[in-house]
């Protein structure tokens, strides 16, 4: 096996280049490394100028989410021999506008995450005197695998809905909206149902899957959102019934 | 860095990939999901033969006649053929991604996918046999 890799990063500097252009750097190929100790290298060791945003180091803050040979991958968690001979080709997360190399700005994503509530939200709050909200196993169970997600947003970056109607409010923040939905303490169903039944909502979604197919979590967020349809449409369909209540 | 600079201190001067009309062509996932979604097109066209057959039907047996004499062309049946195979292949992405619409739960646990996909596989082939023993049995 060769001894060293080339990592071709994505580097845009605005104060420089009017759009990005990629810079080889070559790096040693350890079998512990990932594809974010490369770059962590490459930033210590080599080119200091190099931009990118990393935290956790071991998949749970969401923080190093980046393309990966065209790949929506969290480079905490890629390892580099998996990418030999390479080249390996690293750029910024697709659909995001670019700031700085590998740095993207997800405003975006922020606002469409706030608008669909994801906290539990109570018609009535019981008095602290009556003690928790109690759950069962079975319960924690319906919501939990949604609960998983890290927002490392590697999801947008799948969807090409995103890319062709940034609007869309998207993967993860549907899947957000069905974890507090399913979630037995909540009761906020309804006002996130007229949420996301709105234009930029679920219906955008065509159901390309891909989302649930780089997530690192395993949220599945295409199942959310093709759930979530099932009840709106299921909603629509009592409120056409002669005794609904309009 | 240099003084040309064309953006402020705080307006960073973002950069945004245009997306390509071909997006769907970068990987075979794309495409498949977009041949997925043109297969309607072909099952439209077999509703409106049907519609056809239908009121082939009503006009009695010359009009019949007509139709079938249509659907025994070369290119009745390349279209035919046609739209068999993409019924089959919207079927089986459909069956594949029904597990992902419907979380069925048995006594709170869930209901492993692969037997969703072969439930579905299964009423195909019971209404695909009780089709062919009404057509065969004649």
């Amino acid at each position: 096996m060769a001894d060293t890799i080339t990592v071709s990063v994505s580097r845009y500097r605005p104060e420089q280049e009017s759009e990005p252009t990629f810079q080889d750097y070559d790096v040693p190929l350890r079998d512990d490394w990932a594809i974010l100790d490369a770059l962590n290298h490459i930033k210590d060791a080599v080119d200091g100028s190099l931009s990118y945003r990393w935290s956790c180091r071991m998949g749970v803050c969401g923080s190093c989410g980046m393309m990966v040979n065209g790949e929506p991958t969290l480079t905490c968690a890629a390892f580099l021999s998996k990418y030999a001979p390479g080249p390996v080709r690293v750029e910024p997360l697709r659909y995001f506008p670019i700031v700085r190399d590998l740095v993207v700005d997800i405003t975006s994503f922020m606002t469409k995450l706030k608008k669909v509530k994801p906290w539990i939200v109570r018609e009535d709050e019981k008095p602290l005197s009556e003690g928790e909200y109690r759950q069962s196993p079975d319960e924690l169970d319906t919501y939990k695998r949604y609960s998983m997600c890290i927002n490392c947003l590697l999801c947008y970056s799948a969807c090409p809905v995103i890319g062709l109607e940034p609007s869309f409010i998207g993967p993860a923040a549907t899947a957000l909206a069905q974890r507090y939905n399913l979630d037995s303490r909540d009761q906020g169903a309804a006002e996130r149902l007229s949420i996301l039944s709105q234009d930029d909502g679920m219906w955008q979604c065509t159901f390309v899957g891909e989302c649930s197919e780089v997530c690192p979590k395993d949220v599945d967020p295409a199942g959310a959102i093709q759930r979530y349809k099932l009840t709106g449409a299921a909603n629509w369909f009592k409120t056409m019934l002669p005794w609904a209540s309009k | 860095m240099t003084t040309e600079a064309r953006y402020s201190l705080y307006h960073p001067k973002w950069y945004r990939h245009p997306v390509s009309v071909w997006w769907w062509l970068s990987s075979w996932r794309f495409t498949k999901f977009v041949l997925r979604e043109l297969t309607s097109v072909p099952v439209a066209i077999f509703s409106l033969l049907t519609l056809w057959q239908v009121r082939s039907l009503a006009n009695g047996p010359e009009a019949y006649a007509r139709f079938e004499a249509w659907m025994s062309t070369p290119l009745a049946i390349a279209l035919n053929l046609l739209i068999f195979v993409a019924v089959l292949f919207h079927a089986q992405t459909w069956f594949h991604l029904a597990p992902k619409a419907m979380e069925v739960r048995l006594s709170g646990k869930r209901v492993p996918d692969l037997l969703i996909i072969v439930s579905n596989y299964i009423g195909w082939l019971v209404v695909s046999a009780v089709v062919a023993w009404l057509w065969l049995g004649r």
